[in-house]
């Protein structure tokens, strides 16, 4: 890819606190326009990386680029262009929605006439209309992002960082999240977005999986889960699911069987009659089955098994940072 | 430095000191409440319950009784008939001086023989007990010369002659020898050094702890910009404090206001800028509200002592006198003093200026420089 089509370029980034590696050698490139999430557990390295990358935390080794600039060089051509909003939704509580919006454009650099108008915009847009004079601290919670949103974007960046936008977010106000998003995406600028939650995931172009520091998988959400799940996955429904997870365990056949809910998914090598063949290992063991259904393997599944792959002591050195 | 970000932040701190209407509340009585508390406390001691002894009961020790009265000092308020009721007062704390007059007293003054009078004080507490023992010695004196002479005259007829020496010992500035108009001006200072450091400290260190910083530092703000962004409001705070302080100070303590406050509130400039300088310091070196707490007592105490504000700084062995030189308000209580007591002008206090901003813009610096864009 050339220069004006990567928006981020990532080589070896690595950040250790004291002995502990927070992120491992990360290489990866988010093109220009795209929505890039970045999934993994808490504390996998996810807002490491995005610090780095936003200039506000300085890499142990590596290098890393974002809109052309270097993340260590120029970190203030980079804050120039970019918008972040991070996971506390850092906002002035004490600040009414208008005055938040005021300030962040103040600083920004906006002229009188541009913040007003790009707040008035951003008021209409985000549906905080009737809201502009209440206090940040007392908006709920999908208010409350929607407003730091705008605090990051009024200047018009080419890129934002959002860490964990939608977290203690209700359902509704997710979805309209996610249409903001789309929207600043098809006016091309690129989004990096970190998440655990997997159906917001979906939205994404391309999905890297972070754990312990290190990118164990990267692809579109349709590659991920067809590259993870190379198995047959099934459901099992039983009430003794203690002593069916205990029967699977042991069996060389099954790669993994994890409580899903009420119910076991189970995957299994490929090849045969795969749900007779689960009937019949749980039978040997007097397990009383209701019922043994396929199902499509979820992002979350895919994610699931990911993490349940590296963690093993055998799996983490071998799918370890292979970029897409 | 960018003006419409400075305006922007100028802007977004008033807004959150108004707003704040607990703290505001703070801030304005806390000043109050200091001046009235050290004001009462510097007052000077008087009316000090005394126990008295007259074996005499004469026109004579009458008017030695009389003569410590009118000194205002001694508040005769026990008059016993033993020299032990007077020890057990004084025991008991009852009474903090006894005056024990024998019965010869009135026998020897009239035979031009040497008269004895016994003041006991209580000098558990120095302050006070020194200054009973100067006036004590002092009336003594002075009834001595009187009786002298009135003999002298009586035996001679002649006038009474000239003193070979006659000290005029003037107290310029302070002619009453006031303790408030010593004290309260460093309160004044105390209390403007106190809030305005702390107010810098809680500004930024706030910032931190609510999470705000890792917003800022994302945007294109400088150092500069923020550090006097938060400064400068709190400049027009300190004026109103020391616009309160000092409007109390003359009204209820009476204190004088002998120069120019055009002067005074040019030059407090300079202490607030070196004052607020140290607060940013303190924040930036700081994680947590609770360490910049700790450490802002840490510059305030040695202030309270060292600076001259309590102690003459004179008094003081050579190191703390060189400690206190890097302390904004040993210059800034020497310039109040100077313009309030003594109601000089420019041409005498300018050599206090130039350390206050050396310290101002090194502190300032550090603080800037200690200000990286970073969450590290």
């Amino acid at each position: 890819m050339n220069e004006r089509a990567v928006a981020v370029r990532a080589q070896e980034l690595t950040r250790t606190f004291g002995t502990f590696v927070a992120v491992d050698h990360l290489n990866f490139e988010i093109p220009t326009g795209a929505v890039w999430g970045f999934l993994g557990p808490n504390g996998a390295g996810k807002s490491t990386t995005i610090r780095m990358l936003c200039g506000i935390l300085s890499p142990t080794s590596g290098q890393a680029t974002v809109l052309g600039y270097d993340v260590v060089r120029d970190p203030e051509q980079i804050k120039e262009r970019i918008g972040y909003m991070s996971q506390r939704f850092s906002l002035y509580n004490d600040l009414t929605v208008e005055e938040n919006l005021a300030f962040f454009a103040g600083i920004y650099g906006l002229s009188r006439s541009e913040r007003r108008e790009r707040t008035e915009e951003w008021i209409a847009r985000a549906d905080l209309r009737g809201r502009e004079r209440v206090l940040a601290g007392a908006l709920s919670g999908g208010w409350k992002q929607r407003l730091a949103f705008g605090c990051a974007v009024l200047h018009r960046p080419q890129m934002v960082f959002l860490d964990e936008p939608t977290s203690g977010v209700d359902p509704v106000s997710r979805r309209e999240f996610w249409d903001l998003i789309g929207q600043f995406s098809e006016a091309g600028v690129t989004v990096m977005v970190t998440t655990h939650y997997m159906d917001e995931a979906e939205h994404c172009d391309t999905l890297a999986f972070i754990f312990a520091g290190r990118i164990i998988a990267m692809g579109t959400p349709e590659e991920i889960k067809r590259r993870q799940m190379t198995g047959a996955l099934l459901e099992v429904l039983t009430p003794q699911y203690a002593e069916a997870l205990d029967a699977l365990a042991s069996r060389p056949e099954i790669r993994e069987a994890a409580l899903f809910g009420r119910a076991i998914h189970v995957t299994m090598e490929n090849g045969g009659d795969a749900i007779s063949k689960l009937r019949r290992i749980l039978a040997d063991r007097g397990v009383e089955v209701e019922r043994i259904t396929p199902v499509t393997p979820s992002l979350e599944d895919a994610f699931v098994s990911l993490v349940e792959r590296s963690a093993g002591p055998s799996a983490v050195s071998d799918s370890s940072g292979q970029p897409a | 430095m960018n003006l419409g970000r400075l305006r922007s932040i100028i802007r977004k701190e008033f807004t959150q000191i108004l707003r704040d209407r607990r703290t505001l509340v703070t801030i304005i009585t806390l000043p109050i409440m200091q001046l009235l508390l050290y004001g009462y406390l510097s007052s000077d001691v008087t009316h000090i319950a005394t126990a008295v002894f007259d074996e005499s009961r004469t026109p004579e020790s009458r008017r030695l009784l009389d003569a410590f009265v009118n000194t205002t000092y001694v508040d005769l308020k026990y008059y016993t008939t033993s020299f032990d009721k007077v020890r057990s007062l004084i025991d008991g704390g009852q009474a903090k001086i006894g005056i024990w007059i024998p019965p010869d007293y009135a026998a020897r003054l009239r035979s031009g023989r040497t008269a004895e009078v016994e003041v006991i004080v209580d000098a558990s507490e120095p302050t006070s007990a020194r200054t009973v023992l100067g006036i004590a010695s002092q009336l003594g004196s002075a009834l001595s010369t009187q009786l002298v002479l009135q003999q002298e005259q009586r035996l001679t007829g002649a006038a009474p002659p000239a003193f070979p020496i006659d000290v005029r010992a003037r107290a310029w500035y302070n002619p009453t020898l006031e303790n408030v108009n010593f004290i309260v001006p460093g309160v004044i200072a105390i209390i403007l050094m106190f809030v305005t450091t702390f107010q810098a400290v809680t500004v930024i260190v706030r910032e931190r702890e609510l999470g705000t910083m890792e917003q800022l530092v994302v945007t294109p703000i400088t150092g500069l910009e923020l550090m006097m962004g938060k400064v400068i409001p709190l400049v027009v705070l300190g004026y109103v404090q020391i616009t309160l302080t000092l409007f109390l100070a003359s009204v209820w303590f009476h204190m004088p206001i002998k120069g120019s406050l055009v002067l005074l509130y040019v030059l407090s400039l300079t202490f607030f800028f070196s004052t607020l300088g140290i607060g940013a310091l303190i924040s930036t070196v700081s994680k947590t509200f609770q360490q910049a707490a700790q450490m802002t007592q840490l510059v305030l105490l040695p202030s309270i002592l060292i600076s001259g504000f309590v102690y003459p700084r004179e008094s003081l062995p050579r190191v703390l006198q060189v400690i206190g030189g890097a302390l904004p308000l040993t210059y800034f209580v020497i310039i109040l003093r100077g313009i309030l007591i003594k109601g000089v002008g420019l041409q005498y206090l300018w050599r206090q200026i130039l350390p206050m901003v050396a310290i101002g813009i090194a502190v300032f610096a550090l603080a800037i420089n200690r200000f990286q864009k970073r969450v590290e």
